[in-house]
This record gives C-alpha cells, sequence and structure tokens, in this order.
C-alpha cells in the first residue's frame, strides 16, 4: 500500500542549535598542549567549518526519517532493469561486519592477514569457475572500473604485440558505461546497430572488422533481455581479426550455471558484485566490479594479484607488464566478503537456481504484460523484458508517467528510456527473489496503469500523489545549481 | 532454495500461464553447443550456522585492529566510529535503494547526498563538492582527467610527497589520453619548491600535491599554488577530511580541486575498501567535474527537493563524451561520512584532530628517545610521522606484533631509499598506555 507523505522536510543543518553536541572523545591522556604549540599557525583552520552541531537523539531521528522518503528492496518490488535489486541477504551483513573482517587495515603485515587473503583468493577462483574465465582480478571498485580494466588489458595485450588499433567496436544498445570507459582508455568508439531484435548484425560488425578494432564490447544476454543466440560465430568472427571480444556483465544474473562467457569464447568479462551476487545497492555504491579473463590477459592484470603459494597466501607485485593498479588498495573487499557469502550459501545448485527463477519470473511478467504493452522483440526473454509505453504514448502517457504512477502504487519504477533503441522503454527486472504473488501485484498495478492511460489518464499525469515530493522540477536545478547548503540560506 | 521465494506447485503454475512446459523452453535461445553441461565445480550450499563458523574461522586469521594497538596509516586509518552509523546506514530503506533516478521515491538517498556535499564543501573551503568516488586514489586519478580537460595540456606533475599507491593508479589512469606525468622531488620530507619551479611548466595541466603527506609531514601548499597558477595550471591537493576540522582547507590555501580518502570518517577500515573517494572544486569548474551532484529544486506543488542534476555531464547522457565513466560511486560511504560529520559537528571534529595530533606528538617523542631511534625529517607532522630505525623495519614490526601492536608500514615496498623507515599512524584512538608499550616493545627490538 502506498504510504502517507511524511510532512518532514529538514536537514541537518537546519537542527543545529549552538553548544549541542553528539560526540563522545576521552579526555587526552598525553600532555596536551596547544596544537599551536605543535603545529606552525599558518597549517591551522581559523574557522571552525560549518557543521551542524546536534544530539545523538536528533541525528538518529533526523536519519531515520530520511530513511522513511526511500523506497528499497526491503520495503519495496524494485524492479529496476539492468540492476538487479534483489533481496540483499542479512547474514551477509553480519559476516562482512566480523572484526577480523571490517577491523582490518589494508598494510597489516600479509602473514596476519591470512583469512582475508584466503577468501579473496577463493572468491576470484569460484568466480574464474563461474565465468569459465582464467583468472579473475577483484581490483575494481565498480562495473565501469571494472571495464577500464578490461578494456585496458586489451590495449596492453594488442601493444605488447606490437599492434596499434584504434577502435572499439559497441551496439547502440549498450550501457553507457561501455562507450565511456572506452573512451576513457584511449580508444574511439564505434557504435554498431543493433538489428530489429536487439541483438548484432553479423552483416555489420563483419563491415566494421578490421585490422583497426581492438575489441567488440557486447552484452550477453543483451539489454533487450535476449540471449545472442549466434554468439559463437560473433566471437569466431572477432577472434579471425585479432580482434578480442568483451563480454560486460550487467546480466550475469541470466546465466549462472546455464552457460558461462569464457565458453562462448569471450576474452574478458566483468561482474557486478552489487547485481548478481546480492551485495547491497546502497542508494549509488559501493559495489565491486571483479573482471575475468582468459590466460593469455593474465600478464597483464592489475598489480597486485592474490597467489597461493605452499605457505599461504600473499600479494604478488612482480607484474611487469600489469596495467597497474585501480584504487588504492585490493578492492572493495567489505562486498567480496558478501558476494563470498552468498556463493557459499547457494552452492552450484543454487546459483543455477537463481537464473532459472529470473528467467521465469521476466518470462511470467512479460507474459501478463504483453497483451497491455507493446513488446521489443519476439520470443521469450531471459532475467528482464523490455516493453515499449509507444502505445501509451499516443494516449499522451509517457514512460516516465508510468513510473511515476506506479510509485503511488506502491512499487519503483522500472528502468526507463533504456535501452536507447527501443520508443518510450519500459525495462522490468524482477530478480528471482520475488514471488509469483508479488509479481501478480506488480502486474495488477501496470495493467490497471494502461487501463488509466485510457479511461482517466490525468491520474497518471498527476502521479506521484503520495511520495513525499511530487513531480520535481528538473530544469531549475540544472539550470540554477544549488548544490549545497549556505548558512542563513533555505535552498 | 533459501531467498527464492517461488514454490515449485507456484512455478508450473506460472509456466502454464506463460505457455512453457518447463524452464527449458525459456533458454531456447541459447544453443546447444553453448550449454554448461555439468553442475558448476563450487563447494555445496552451506547451512547458515555452518557458514557462520567457517567465516568466523577466516576472519580470526586476521589481526585486526580490535585486538591490536593499530599505528598503522598510509591511507587508511584506525579513527573511531560513534555507534549510530552502522545502526543507521543498516536501514534498509538506505542500505537496499539504488541511485536515485526516481527523486520521488529517493528523497532520502538525495538530502543525505545534499547534506554530504555541503559538509564536504565547507571541510575542503571549496565550492562545490560531488557525491563520491570510489576512493582518494581513484578521486585523485578523476581530478588529474580533469585539469587535462580544462587546461587542454597533457603534463601532470605530482610531488613525491603524494601516497606512491595514488601515483600508480594516476598512472593507470594516464594510460589512455596519453598524459605525461612528471614527479617532484622532496627535500627533507617536503615537495621541493626550488625543484617544483623547474618542472612545472605552460604545458602543465595540473599539480598535485598531499596535505599532510604521504611521510606525515605538512607541505607548503600555497608555495606550490603558486608555482602551479603562475603557469595557468590547477593546483590538485589530496587531503584526508577527518584532518580537516583543525588544519586549513586546502581551498585556503589555493587548491582548484580538492581530493582525497573519507575513510577517516566513519568507514570501516575493511581492508581497505570499499573506501570514500572525495572530491571537491570550484563552481565554475562544475561542469567539467566527473560522479553525481544533487542539487535542490521545487516540486510542482512549490515543496523543497533534492535531484540528481548536471547530469549531461554523466556516462549515461553524454556515453563516450562524458566527463568520467563513473556510474555506481560508494553512496553509503559517503551516507556513513554524513552521519559522522553530524556527530562529530564543528567541535567535535576539531577535537579529533587535536588529539590525534597530541597523541602523535607524544609518541613520535617517546619513540625517538629509543636509542637509534629518530625521526626521519625534521618539518612539522600532523598525525603521522616516519620514524627511521637502526634495524630492519620488517623485523621490529614482527617482534611488536608480539605484544599486540601493529606498529607501522614498513616503507622499503614504497621506496628503496626509505629502506629503514617506518610510517606511524597515531589517532585519537591510540591510548597513552598504548603507546608507552610501543616505545618499551620497540626499545627491546631494536637493542
Amino acid at each position: 500500500m502506498p504510504r502517507a507523505r511524511p510532512a518532514y522536510d529538514k536537514l541537518i543543518f537546519e537542527l543545529s542549535s549552538p553548544g549541542r553536541f553528539a560526540y563522545s572523545l576521552p579526555e587526552c591522556d598525553v600532555p596536551e598542549g596547544d596544537p599551536a604549540a605543535l603545529l606552525p599557525k599558518a597549517h591551522l583552520r581559523e574557522t571552525p567549518p560549518a557543521l551542524p552541531e546536534v544530539s545523538e537523539v536528533d541525528v538518529i531521528r533526523h536519519y531515520s526519517r530520511l530513511s522513511l522518503m526511500n523506497y528499497g528492496v526491503d520495503t519495496h518490488v524494485y524492479p529496476l532493469g539492468s540492476c538487479t535489486m534483489k533481496y540483499n541477504p542479512k547474514i551477509n551483513e553480519d559476516m562482512a561486519r566480523l572484526a577480523g573482517f571490517a577491523r582490518l587495515h589494508p598494510l597489516t603485515p600479509e602473514g596476519a592477514s591470512q583469512g582475508a587473503l584466503r577468501l579473496m583468493h577463493e572468491l576470484s577462483r569460484d568466480l574464474a569457475e563461474i565465468s569459465g574465465m582464467d583468472e579473475v582480478s577483484l581490483q575494481p571498485a565498480a562495473g565501469a572500473q571494472g571495464e577500464l580494466t578490461g578494456v585496458l588489458m586489451i590495449r596492453a595485450y594488442h601493444l605488447a604485440r606490437g599492434e596499434r588499433r584504434s577502435k572499439v567496436l559497441i551496439p547502440d544498445s549498450a550501457h553507457g558505461t561501455n562507450p565511456a570507459s572506452t573512451a576513457l582508455a584511449g580508444y574511439s568508439v564505434v557504435q554498431l546497430k543493433s538489428d530489429d531484435n536487439g541483438e548484432v548484425d553479423l552483416g555489420d560488425l563483419e563491415r566494421h572488422l578490421d585490422a583497426d578494432v581492438a575489441a567488440f564490447m557486447i552484452t550477453q544476454p543483451n539489454t533487450l533481455g535476449l540471449f545472442e543466440s549466434r554468439i559463437h560465430q560473433i566471437t569466431e568472427q572477432c577472434h579471425a581479426r585479432g580482434v578480442q571480444v568483451y563480454m560486460d556483465g550487467a546480466n550475469f544474473n541470466a546465466i549462472l550455471g546455464i552457460t558461462r562467457p569464457g565458453d562462448l569464447g569471450f576474452d574478458v568479462c566483468h561482474f557486478n558484485l552489487h547485481k548478481t551476487f546480492t551485495t547491497p545497492h546502497g542508494g549509488g555504491g559501493p559495489g565491486a566490479g571483479p573482471v575475468g579473463i582468459k590466460s593469455h590477459l593474465a600478464p597483464f592484470l592489475p598489480a597486485p594479484v592474490v597467489v597461493a603459494d605452499g605457505k599461504g597466501f600473499r600479494l604478488d607485485w612482480s607484474r611487469p607488464q600489469s596495467i597497474g593498479k585501480l584504487q588504492a588498495f585490493w578492492g572493495n573487499f567489505g562486498m567480496l566478503v558478501r558476494a563470498y557469502a552468498y556463493i557459499r550459501t547457494m552452492g552450484p545448485d543454487g546459483l543455477r537456481s537463481v537464473s532459472e527463477n529470473a528467467v521465469l519470473n521476466a518470462n511470467y511478467v512479460l507474459r501478463r504484460l504483453e497483451a497491455h504493452y507493446d513488446r521489443s522483440a519476439p520470443g521469450p526473454c531471459m532475467h528482464e523484458c523490455v516493453l515499449s509505453a509507444r502505445r501509451q504514448k499516443r494516449l499522451g502517457i509517457t514512460a516516465t508517467d508510468i513510473a511515476k504512477r506506479l510509485l503511488d502504487l506502491g512499487f519503483y519504477a522500472p528502468s526507463v528510456y533504456f535501452p536507447l533503441i527501443v520508443e518510450e522503454a519500459l525495462m522490468i527486472e524482477p530478480t528471482e527473489t520475488e514471488s509469483k504473488e508479488a509479481l501478480d501485484e506488480f502486474c495488477d498495478a501496470m495493467i490497471q496503469i494502461a487501463r488509466e492511460a485510457e479511461s482517466n489518464p490525468q491520474v497518471i499525469k498527476d502521479a506521484p500523489v503520495t511520495t513525499p515530493v511530487r513531480r520535481l522540477d528538473q530544469t531549475l536545478a540544472a539550470r540554477q545549481p544549488r548544490l549545497r547548503w549556505t548558512p542563513g540560506v533555505r535552498p | 532454495m533459501r531467498y527464492i521465494s517461488n514454490t515449485p506447485a507456484q512455478q508450473r503454475e506460472m509456466l502454464e500461464i506463460i505457455g512453457a512446459s518447463s524452464i527449458e523452453d525459456l533458454l531456447v535461445r541459447i544453443p546447444p553447443k553453448a550449454r554448461l553441461s555439468r553442475p558448476l565445480a563450487l563447494p555445496p550450499a552451506m547451512a547458515e550456522m555452518d557458514l557462520v563458523r567457517h567465516l568466523r574461522r577466516l576472519s580470526a586469521e586476521n589481526a585486526g585492529a580490535d585486538d591490536y594497538a593499530c599505528f598503522l596509516g598510509g591511507g587508511a586509518y584506525d579513527h573511531a566510529v560513534p555507534s549510530p552509523i552502522n545502526h543507521l546506514v543498516s536501514r534498509g530503506e538506505f542500505f537496499t535503494a539504488y541511485t536515485p533516478y526516481q527523486p520521488e521515491a529517493s528523497q532520502g538517498t538525495l538530502r543525505t547526498i545534499y547534506e554530504y556535499q555541503s559538509m564536504i564543501a565547507e571541510l575542503c573551503g571549496m565550492e562545490v563538492a560531488n557525491a563520491s568516488i570510489y576512493d582518494g586514489a581513484s578521486s585523485l586519478a578523476e581530478a588529474v582527467l580533469m585539469a587535462h580537460a580544462v587546461t587542454g595540456r597533457d603534463g601532470i606533475v605530482l610531488s613525491r610527497s603524494v601516497n606512491p599507491l595514488y601515483h600508480q593508479v594516476v598512472e593507470t589512469y594516464c594510460e589512455g589520453p596519453n598524459l605525461r606525468l612528471r614527479s617532484a622531488p622532496l627535500a627533507d620530507g617536503l615537495t621541493d619548491p626550488d625543484a617544483l619551479r623547474k618542472i612545472v611548466t605552460g604545458a602543465t595541466a595540473g599539480v598535485v600535491v598531499q596535505y599532510p603527506n604521504f611521510f606525515g609531514c605538512l607541505d607548503d601548499v600555497k608555495a606550490v599554488a603558486e608555482i602551479a597558477h603562475a603557469v595557468g595550471a590547477l593546483l590538485i591537493v589530496v587531503a584526508d577530511p577527518v584532518n580537516l576540522g583543525l588544519l586549513t582547507p586546502p581551498g585556503a590555501l589555493g587548491a582548484d580541486i580538492v581530493v582525497g580518502e573519507g575513510q577517516g570518517l566513519g568507514v570501516p577500515l575493511s581492508f581497505g575498501g570499499p573506501n570514500l573517494g572525495v572530491f571537491a572544486t570550484r563552481q565554475d569548474l562544475v561542469r567539467r567535474m566527473p560522479g553525481r551532484l544533487a542539487g535542490a529544486t521545487v516540486d510542482v506543488d512549490g515543496a523543497r527537493g533534492f535531484v540528481l542534476t548536471l547530469q549531461t555531464r554523466e556516462q549515461h547522457i553524454r556515453r563516450e563524451k562524458a566527463t568520467s565513466n563513473i556510474c555506481t560511486n560508494v553512496a553509503l560511504c559517503a551516507l556513513m561520512a554524513t552521519i559522522y560529520l553530524a556527530i562529530m559537528g564543528r567541535r567535535g571534529l576539531r577535537r579529533v584532530g587535536e588529539l590525534s595530533v597530541a597523541k602523535a606528538h607524544y609518541a613520535a617523542a617517546e619513540f625517538a628517545k629509543v636509542p637509534g631511534v629518530r625521526l626521519r625529517f625534521g618539518a612539522p607532522f600532523f598525525k603521522e610521522f616516519t620514524l627511521q630505525l637502526p634495524k630492519s623495519p620488517e623485523r621490529v614490526v614482527r617482534r611488536l606484533m608480539k605484544h599486540k601492536i601493529l606498529g607501522g608500514v614498513p616503507l622499503k615496498a614504497f621506496d628503496r631509499q626509505y629502506k629503514d623507515c617506518l610510517l606511524v599512524a597515531v589517532t585519537e584512538k591510540r591510548t597513552r598506555d598504548e603507546i608507552d608499550a610501543y616505545a618499551a616493545a620497540l626499545a627491546a627490538a631494536v637493542a
């Protein structure tokens, strides 16, 4: 049920009262002295920072109230396509908070961090098995950084062979991070057109494959939720021209235990542990974006690599051809603990069942909604389905309108206007953790909206009315950016 | 199966409605040749209690900062984490939400991002801060790319005062755009202005200095700013925001971009990640800034609300022309920092700095009394300092471990010229007893 609009409209600064405080710090047990005696005056701040002065109760109540202004997986069906908003198991949180993990400094001597290094080593072996890859780097902090890592390894591979290739091919249906990461790695991006089913057009691919192409980067299953069935032809065609094939692993939740990128001929793939492997999305991260590679790319892995020798585990820094480091330390370890706990909890059969049920749920939603919204492609989908609101658009109702109305009906919205190749796209990813009952409620709401588009469009255009705020003025926000609180000025 | 809600009966019912006889029917697009014909070779599923036992065992193999007095620094610090942080960030409404694409249903997250941006900008002495980058090192790499984009120049000068691990990350990010990286040398632990002046030229896009620097010393940032600005280069300052309750904000010293690792602001050590990449800059550079930004606006009824804004900088709109490839950042860590800063407030954060400075200076004085041990540099330092030891630092660290002390970071792995040096960090958490025990154990270890 939609909740009532909470009448809370404060920023923490607006609760501030001079002299109030929430911190607890001990008396100084060493001779204190004046900081000005220890440090030259030029280094000391002249005025204290304008931080709030609030009590602990203020803090707890403020952030608890703010939390109530959010929808999350714990409270709502969250069918945000491409993001795999599945349930995040609570035991994973307990495990990541074990003191030997959460309170472990990254520069602790290796001999005194064997448990952490072992966990990383085992997780990288597990992900290699799941993906059919030879090696996995756990260092990238998120999917986009995984892409950069993978493309830089491809670049290093070509350069090591004395080849200066300058282009990367990417389908027009790709996530925006694909071209952005590729450009950051120094390549020019060539966009390929998808065919009517959103699949790679083999003829178009062939025309673009030349000696200047370093890589072809695709999402499998693709962003329409379809498995690229001619994948072997694609990878063979690329390899025949010395082109490396990169798989964006955003949609890995569809294929666990069913098929493996390594067996399909991919040279590189990244994982989003915050999608497939249940680490929480956190309102926008932290994620983790490990990268799997075939052995010919192993010399270029980011340093250091966790290795096992007879005596234990250690960080191997002696990687002369490494592309370097991506973050200061070894990876988003806290997320790695959660993913490890999940893989151990599920086991091989459980993981396969995850993907089977993700596919079942998406097809169920597709079946129930296909009479009411246009499909983007024929046949069964994988773990997500992409619908088009072009029929509703003719009635004056856009994908955005539908998204807003869903919020009123007690659901988070699907991804909208993505992939770009589908008009008025509604990208729905139910995930395996939703029950049939939850899916039925969601489908009923979608069908209700389709009917309202015909009978009572105003209720959709007015939506949302049950959320803490109603539709927000994005243009104003961009034209007159107000990006911080300033004392005495109400934003 | 746990975490999967549908019963076998429901699965059959759903298949019937779909018009398929089995889940296999739904996988027809995957050719037989592409199918994995065996189960994944992974350990079998574990029950919760077995998993807990297993992970507790792995956890116990690590020397965590609860069981050891932690004097390790080098980019991650054992600052106190107030209890409310974990309770609040564990709320599922924060924890299990994603990027606020639907702002009306994400006002909680958006407001916390706005508060975070405000607090970070204030601490850094800058006009605007973004919603976060992955960690301090990748934040620095993004800053370097931004300096290149703003100036159109290809040269980057990094002082040797910058954490060598950050230096490595910058190198990785400079590979694609082919930026030329040069190091500026130190003189007695500080960036040498005379040497810097010779390296910085009209082709320099940005000059990077760390404050306090990797060795703990306080560089003369103003002098570096003058050298950078004289040739039209941007000054990028790497700073730890937890120190900025007491230290002069880099913005007041001439910084054009301030980046840093915000882990000290209530984020668990967690073996180095996830961390919190802080990024702040000047208002006039905001459209070149990487990462997400929350901004204030109004809704159709005129009520105050918050949205992600200036998104035309970002990859999901601009694709290969975006200012950065970043998508998911570290919103939850930014929330931890926001709550931390709300709790510490204007006086508490200063007090954290004062305690850290007092204890670090007490520790440095006590350790330097040990025969053969001296402070490597004479420059003023903040909460971290570099010791020169008469015996192998690796060996000394092993001896200290026996006393339940994580004694510091041996610098040999970072730079061979400091192979007899140990980097020691002292936060407000360290007690006089711990410091005295360290001094005694150090004396025994080098005797």
